[in-house]
């Protein structure tokens, strides 16, 4: 118990300077400095937003534009970009590995906890925002609104660990995971509701676990205006088992790097 | 005491493995000072490394129980944008070290002055040796990894390095490995030879060296 209360204590302590550094790498100390952390995600929605609202994918419901942009390309920013910030992370930081106590875990755990920082307050943020100017209401019920956002994260960052360690052991992840992550955008239901499909597609896009994270979301936010489909147990199973996957190939891992 | 048991590397290769260390066992007391020699390739970086804890053993366990430091290499790794400082900051904060209390000590010994708050991408390589070293030197250990003595910087700084490790942390242990023996005569109590995986201990330096002499030539 001992040992593994000082093993907790120097693995926050790792992550937390992990952290540090992984904010002034990435953002500098220039202009706005470490606020493009959330600055960089709320411009993305900002421009998925306007451009959605132009092409008038509203006439398809009577939904709010803004909400169901928000709501959808946010959480497309919140599982999307973890793997993609953890393909490949383990190369460039081989140098701190020379420090026993530095793990590859910590080094993923630093990063998936920065972008889950960003997402989280460029959603809040632009959210509050929105609702001040009057352009999108509250959501109808937070609590949902807060566990589908968990489950997406959920989802991203065992996604993320488990490409992230296997990305240590074969070049191929990175160079799939770029395909993979721009066909799975238009599908991963930040741009349509499951309702909206033919029965047949329905089924078909339920196979893939964030539509029920994206689907949970908008229940929270827009209540009974809308009729959403999903499956909690379905999305856990999915999160749980590339949690222990993604766990285990760092395990692997772990074992097969050599600082440089 | 740092012990090691059974200690084995083997590294993939195609079509197989090569054996870098094959079953080694020894162990470090404190105040020790052991030398390790061994041509280019024999594995001295790897021991180091498995020693450290930053790579890990194929087979057998290295048992700690003194403070061992990470293996300190003249070069430095250091990320280009960040500064000294945040790499001073970086270090301290991973041991659990205030760090405010540092930056005096490694002000004076870098001579860095206004460089130490700009982006280590600016440096010249002595000046990156001079923070790397200075920054080994802000955390204290046990024992020290040292991985072939200080081939950067100019003679001032060599001299600056030795008073600092060998001087004012003489009662310390170290694990020094190099290819030369004259930095091994220097400081070393004992010696050992890294050959073919196997190591082999010698009581004294200059029997190490003859042997070594032997088998590399």
């Amino acid at each position: 118990m001992q040992e593994t209360l000082k093993a907790f204590r120097i693995q926050s302590r790792v992550i937390g300077a992990l952290l540090l550094r992984e904010v002034i790498t990435r953002y500098g100390r220039h202009n706005i400095g470490f606020m493009w952390l959330f600055a960089e995600p709320m411009l993305f929605t900002l421009g998925v937003t306007a451009l959605w609202s132009l092409a008038g994918m509203h006439h398809n419901s009577p939904l709010p534009i803004v909400a169901f942009a928000v709501t959808g390309y946010s959480s497309v920013l919140l599982w999307r970009n973890m793997p993609g910030k953890l393909v490949c992370a383990i190369e460039p930081n081989l140098s701190l590995m020379y420090h026993r106590q530095v793990k590859i875990i910590d080094i993923f755990l630093s990063r998936l906890a920065l972008e889950a920082v960003g997402a989280t307050v460029s959603f809040i943020v632009l959210s509050a925002l929105w609702v001040s100017l009057g352009l999108m209401k509250l959501p109808e019920d937070v609590l949902k609104v807060l566990f589908g956002w968990f489950m997406l994260a959920w989802f991203g960052a065992s996604l993320a660990i488990f490409l992230g360690a296997l990305s240590g052991r074969s070049e191929l992840v990175d160079k799939l995971w770029h395909p993979a992550s721009y066909i799975l955008f238009p599908l991963s239901g930040a741009a349509y509701m499951v309702d909206w499909l033919p029965k047949a597609a329905q089924e078909a896009v339920l196979y893939l676990p964030m539509v029920h994270g994206v689907e949970i979301l908008r229940d929270g936010y827009f209540g009974a205006v809308v009729k959403t489909h999903y499956d909690v147990t379905y999305m856990a199973a999915w999160c749980l088992g590339l949690t222990v996957l993604g766990l285990a190939q760092v395990r692997v891992v772990s074992r097969m790097v050599t600082p440089e | 005491m740092i012990e090691i048991h059974n200690l084995s590397k083997l590294y993939p290769l195609a079509g197989g493995y090569r054996t870098v260390l094959d079953n080694l066992n020894f162990t470090i007391s404190p105040g020790e000072k052991i030398g390790i020699l061994g041509r280019n390739g024999a594995g001295k970086s790897t021991l180091i490394r498995i020693l450290s804890g930053a790579e890990q053993p194929t087979s057998g366990s290295v048992k700690r129980s003194m403070s061992l430091s990470w293996p300190l290499a003249f070069g430095g790794a250091f990320q280009g944008s960040l500064t000294g400082l945040d790499n001073l900051k970086f270090i301290c904060r991973i041991y659990g070290m205030p760090y405010q209390d540092k930056i005096a000590y490694v002000q004076e010994f870098t001579e860095l002055g206004k460089y130490l708050r700009e982006p280590v991408k600016t440096y010249s390589s002595g000046m990156r040796a001079r923070l790397a070293f200075a920054i080994s030197m802000a955390i204290e250990f046990d024992c020290f990894l040292i991985d072939e003595i200080i081939s950067v910087g100019d003679a001032r700084f060599h001299a600056k390095c030795q008073h600092e490790l060998f001087e004012k942390r003489a009662e310390r242990s170290f694990i020094i490995v190099s290819h030369e023996a004259h930095n091994i005569r220097e400081h070393c109590t004992k010696a050992c030879v890294l050959h073919q995986g196997k190591l082999h201990e010698f009581s004294d330096v200059d029997t190490a060296y003859t042997w070594y002499q032997g088998v590399t030539a």
